[in-house]
């Protein structure tokens, strides 16, 4: 087994070039239980040293996701792949990380305690202090479990995740419920990872979260995949400009102009969002020579993400 | 589709048997600390057959009075004792499971490489070792108060058969633990248990209970083993050890498909 993903790993990185080789991947896998259909078709790869975010509403299907690659749960059609072999083998377990969401952690045993448990589970642990420093817990590394806070809670699962050493890493919502502050913090955590050159795959609905730490976007809606890239790119792919402007013209004289996605009303200004910009203003200017109140901004990530998963919840 | 046998074996490829072995402990060690400070499964397993034994074996009753061929504290002994050990059992195993399982933390156990067998394992030491523990307390409390003379290796022969009469309890408590909620659990466990050590013959000893439950009693696991316990004191009812052993052996292996059951259905094994 152990010879067999030395090869895999070997052919892979033959066939990578500049990016880096695919490592896990969901291939036209399906989950559904009963007439719930959590994921429909998705094909999805993490590349080694890569961080992705999966992004989706609530029930899109992400958790799902997660458990498929790491064998909780097996795909209803269509087949999972970590390092060249099913998440269920132990060897294949080794060199994974998980952060899930848990409602209950036995709260009478000390952090170091935890992670000295979870760590006798691999082969080549990290060591308890670099652990400890990795997460940021040395200075509560003898407090129980059930005196902390739930930033430091987070922390504790994020060690756990990472205390075996692995080559990848899943993180299942990992700031869901923290306060800005305690975000923060795991956020430069997740990113020394990164810098260690680690894989991560990372569920969020916060738009600002996949935005600040991804390579790549994934964004998952309703169990499919509706759009994948930079988060620079997630944004120009729909409407990537906003435009305000009070006008005279009507709206359904400036939602015909060519380039406009859409166009509503708030108070006595028009927002319009478009992909470019320039060309539409050219023509507002031209046709409302009296218009005024102009103000030209880029779509953030969560406009982007909402006309993603709007549009495909209308058809 | 893997079988679990494969699951539980996979564990430890790759790993030397002196690192499976730390792991076990581990598990092990770590399950005790979690309850032990918890205190709640420690002080209710040890101070109720204690406390029963105490109340119907030493003071409510006359303690020498004779029952069943021998006294009623020697009696109370083997009763109370396999009372004792089947709430160390059940508790130790179902209670935990039940709660790790619905509130998540199995999940994030599961989803990294321990052995799950050393999970289990862990949860089986800690109800035998709790076991043994009532048992050798009820002993104690026999020979300074209730004027038992049991020579000693028929002491040690007690301990033994009701410390390995832990075992199907034990898994019994991991079926349970595999379909019940994590809140239901110690309701769940209490409406199996008392009745049943009331129908065993635990706190009413058989011959003063209906002629109808005396049938029934036949067909319960605690039954048997508190049959192979009065043994040992001399109230045994006759039967051979053999017929009661194989009664707990079944009762185990059909506790051990259960909860082999449940755990494919966790594994999402046996759901497509």
């Amino acid at each position: 087994m152990i010879a067999e993903l030395q090869e895999i790993q070997n052919q892979a990185k033959k066939k990578s070039g500049g990016d880096g080789a695919v490592i896990a991947s969901l291939n036209g896998a399906s989950k559904s239980f009963g007439d719930v259909h959590a994921l429909r078709q998705v094909n999805f790869a993490v590349r080694a040293g890569e961080l992705v975010a999966l992004l989706g509403p609530n029930g899109a299907g992400k958790t799902t996701a997660v458990k498929l690659f790491l064998g909780l749960a097996k795909p209803t059609t269509g087949t999972v792949s970590v390092f060249g072999g099913d998440p269920i083998h132990a060897d294949v377990r080794t060199r994974m990380g998980a952060m899930l969401q848990v409602a209950k952690v036995p709260e009478t045993l000390r952090v170091r305690e935890h992670i000295d448990l979870f760590s006798s589970y691999y082969p080549r642990p990290l060591r308890l202090d670099e652990t400890l420093a990795l997460a940021g817990l040395q200075e509560i590394k003898n407090r129980v479990f059930g005196e902390l806070s739930g930033g430091q809670r987070q922390r504790v699962l994020f060690a756990l995740a990472l205390c075996g050493d692995p080559d990848i890493l899943f993180l299942d919502e990992p700031t869901v419920g923290l306060d800005v502050e305690s975000r923060r913090i795991l956020w430069e955590e997740i990113r020394k990872l990164i810098a260690r050159g680690k894989s991560v795959l990372l569920t969020t609905h916060y738009l600002e979260e996949a935005d600040a730490l991804a390579d790549r976007v994934v964004v998952i809606n309703r169990g499919r995949i509706i759009a994948e890239g930079t988060p620079a790119e997630i944004k120009a792919s729909t409407a990537g400009r906003r435009i305000r402007c009070v006008t005279s013209l009507g709206i359904e004289t400036v939602r015909a102009m060519a380039g406009v996605v859409e166009v509503s009303r708030n108070r006595d200004a028009l927002e319009i969002r478009a992909a470019e910009a320039e060309a539409i203003v050219r023509e507002l200017l031209m046709r409302d020579p009296g218009l005024s109140g102009l103000e030209v901004s880029s779509a953030g990530l969560e406009e982007a993400f909402l006309a993603l998963t709007q549009d495909r919840n209308n058809t | 589709m893997a079988s679990a046998s494969t699951v539980f074996n996979q564990g430890s490829l790759g790993r030397s048997l002196s690192k499976t072995l730390l792991v076990y402990f581990k598990e092990a060690k770590y399950e005790f600390l979690t309850r032990l400070r918890l205190r709640a499964y420690s002080i209710s397993t040890i101070s109720f057959p204690v406390m029963f034994y105490v109340l119907f074996g030493l003071v409510l009753n006359p303690k020498d009075a004779p029952l069943g061929g021998t006294t009623v504290a020697a009696y109370s002994i083997a009763t109370f004792g396999t009372f004792g050990v089947m709430g160390a059992s059940l508790f130790g195993t179902a209670s935990g499971l039940a709660a790790e399982r619905g509130l998540g933390w199995l999940q994030v156990k599961r989803a990294s490489p321990m052995p799950p067998f050393a999970y289990f394992a862990a949860k089986v030491a800690l109800g035998m070792t709790f076991s043994t523990i009532v048992v050798l307390l009820l002993l104690l409390l026999a020979f300074t108060f209730g004027g038992v003379h049991l020579p000693l290796l028929d002491a040690a022969k007690l301990v033994a058969i009701l410390a390995a009469g832990s075992l199907p309890f034990c898994v019994m408590g991991l079926a349970i633990g595999y379909f019940v909620g994590p809140n239901s659990a110690v309701a769940a466990i209490n409406l199996i248990y008392l009745p049943l050590s009331f129908c065993s013959g635990l706190w009413v000893p058989l011959m003063f209970l209906p002629k109808v439950l005396q049938h029934i009693a036949h067909f319960l696991p605690p039954y048997h083993l508190a049959q192979l316990a009065l043994g040992v004191v001399g109230a045994g009812q006759h039967e051979s050890n053999w017929f009661h052993w194989e009664a707990l052996i079944g009762f185990s292996l059909i506790c051990l498909g259960a909860a082999r059951l449940g755990f494919q259905r966790d594994e999402g094994q046996s759901y497509g």
